[in-house]
This record gives structure tokens, sequence and C-alpha cells, in this order.
């Protein structure tokens, strides 16, 4: 036994939209934009898209039971708090230092 | 009075353990790679932090954004081959399994030789770890996927030696799955670091 049967996806399929969203990554990375955080989010988000098709179609997280999901799930939201509490870091003001600045952190 | 008793291994037979319905195997690296899953969130969450709350030079005027394009295109590709390798293996074809396992353990191997060669050309122009906190954010989060990488090559060279060796069948081949779970994993991560570290 190695895993429950389910239907093949057409792999060819998700490598053509990964190359495709791949381009496009670059293509938004290299254009000019007047805000930083327009650059940003339109790269995170191509790359969050491409994150989810590996997972669902090539670790057939899609065909699998939904324990896995779950399982998988529940460590994507403990790690969204993680990120989320060291972004709100950044955003929330805190007194005694600066907005937006880590203490101790010069410029490059 | 002795009993004699004979006792048998079935290789195989681990693989159909399970109590969850789901192979002990198979279970085990889906929690690996949870642990993972906090690992990277770790790297790329403090990366984030130190990003957006301090001054950062442009990752585009220091790295060469095309050469990582074209590993992230080798990579994406391996992830491809190896699943290629798993459905060929599932449908009986072990010679195109073997096939499609060489070119994924090409593609890992290939990435790899870039990385060490994008590594020594940056070190050569004096962008090293202790240069600013960029230097030491990049080599730590790329480091540590390359590390994986190379776990992974080494993983696919032992799963495509056994698959040569006729260890692995139609009907028997969790080991490769397992390991396909581990590659698209890195591929995953891969992913999220390329858009992170290198375009934005």
């Amino acid at each position: 036994m190695t895993s429950d049967t389910h239907q093949i996806p057409n792999y060819m399929a998700i490598f053509w939209w990964l190359l495709g969203l791949t381009i496009g990554e670059i293509g938004w990375a290299i254009i000019p934009h007047h805000s930083e955080l327009v650059l940003a989010a339109g790269i995170v988000g191509l790359a969050i898209i491409k994150a989810v098709l590996v997972a669902l179609y090539f670790m057939h997280l899609k065909f699998e039971r939904r324990t896995m999901g779950i399982l998988f799930a529940s460590t994507l939201i403990l790690g969204a708090i993680l990120v989320s509490v060291g972004i709100g870091e950044l955003v929330l003001p805190r007194p005694g230092y600066p907005r937006g600045v880590v203490h101790g952190q010069t410029a490059e | 009075m002795e009993h004699a008793e004979a006792i048998t291994f079935d290789p195989h037979a681990e693989e159909d353990r399970t109590t969850t319905g789901i192979p002990h195997d198979k279970m085990g690296m889906w929690v690996f790679l949870c642990s993972e899953v906090m690992f990277f969130t770790g790297l790329i969450g403090s990366y984030l932090v130190l990003r957006y709350g301090s001054v950062w030079p442009k990752p585009m005027e220091t790295l060469n954004i095309w050469l990582t394009a074209a590993n992230t295109f080798i990579l994406i590709c391996s992830s491809v081959t190896m699943v290629k390798a798993l459905e060929w293996i599932q449908r009986g074809n072990i010679a195109k399994a073997k096939l499609f396992m060489c070119l994924t353990l090409l593609g890992g191997s290939i990435f790899l030789s870039v990385q060490v060669y994008e590594y020594r050309h940056l070190l050569h122009e004096g962008f090293n770890p202790r240069v600013s906190l960029f230097g030491s954010t990049f080599y730590t989060m790329t480091g540590f996927h390359g590390f994986h990488v190379f776990c992974g090559v080494v993983c696919i060279a032992f799963c495509t030696g056994k698959l040569f060796l006729g260890k692995y069948t139609q009907e028997h081949h969790l080991g490769i799955e397992t390991l396909g779970l581990y590659w698209h994993f890195v591929d995953l991560v891969w992913i999220l670091l390329f858009a992170i570290v290198y375009l934005i």
C-alpha cells in the first residue's frame, strides 16, 4: 500500500502555470512601481499562488485525506500568527522607539 | 521440546502499517514538513521584520536575478520530473521512472552547482555575511535552503540506486512517494524565498 488511488492531474499544465507565474513575477519586479507595497503585494501574491499549486497538485494535498489538510493548515495558521506578531512590532507604535525602526539597526 | 518458528522479514510490510489510514512513513514525513514550515516561517518572518524595519538595499542591485530565475526554473523542472517519476512507477513503467528519477537528480545537482557559483561570485565581489544585515540574512536563508536541497539530492541518489536495484515496484514505492513530498516542499520554499529575498 502506498497511497489512495486518485485521478492523476495534468502535471505539465501545472508546470506551464508555474513557469508563466514565474515570468509574471520577474516582469512585475522589473517594471517601475510608485509604491513598494504594490511591488511586494504583487510578487508575494504570485508566489503564494505558485506555492499553493505545488502543494495541491505536486504534493497531492488536494487528493489526500482531510487529516493532512488540517495538519498542514494548522502549521500555516501558526506561521501566519508568528509573522503577524513580527510585522505588528513594526506597525504598532511602541513607547520610546520611533515607528518602523528596529532599534540598533542602521542604514546600509 | 523446541519450537522452530520460521522468521520471515518482509521489507514491504512496514509500508502497510497504519493506524490513521495513512502509512506511518508518509505521516512522519508530513509531520516533519510541518515542523519545517515553522522553521522557514521563523526565518522568513525575521527577514520581513528586519527588511521593513530598517533601510534596505535593493536586492536587484546586488544579486543576479536572471541567474537565480534560471535556477528557479531548473528546480521547478526537477519537481515536475519527480512527480512524473512517481506517476510512471504507479503505472508500472519502471524504465521511465528511472529516467525521471535521474533527471530529478540532475536538476537538483545543477541547482546546487549554480548556487555554489553564485556564492563564489558574490563573495568575490565582497558581499559576505558580515558586510551587512542583508548579507547575513541572505546567506542564512539561502544557505539553509541549499542544505535542504543537498540532503534531498543525497536522498534522491539513494532512492534512484534502490530503484535501479529493483527495490521499488508498482505496488511498493512508498519511499519515492515520501521523498517526493520532501522535494516538492523544498521547491515550494524556494518559490517563496526567490520572491521575498530576490525580487522585493
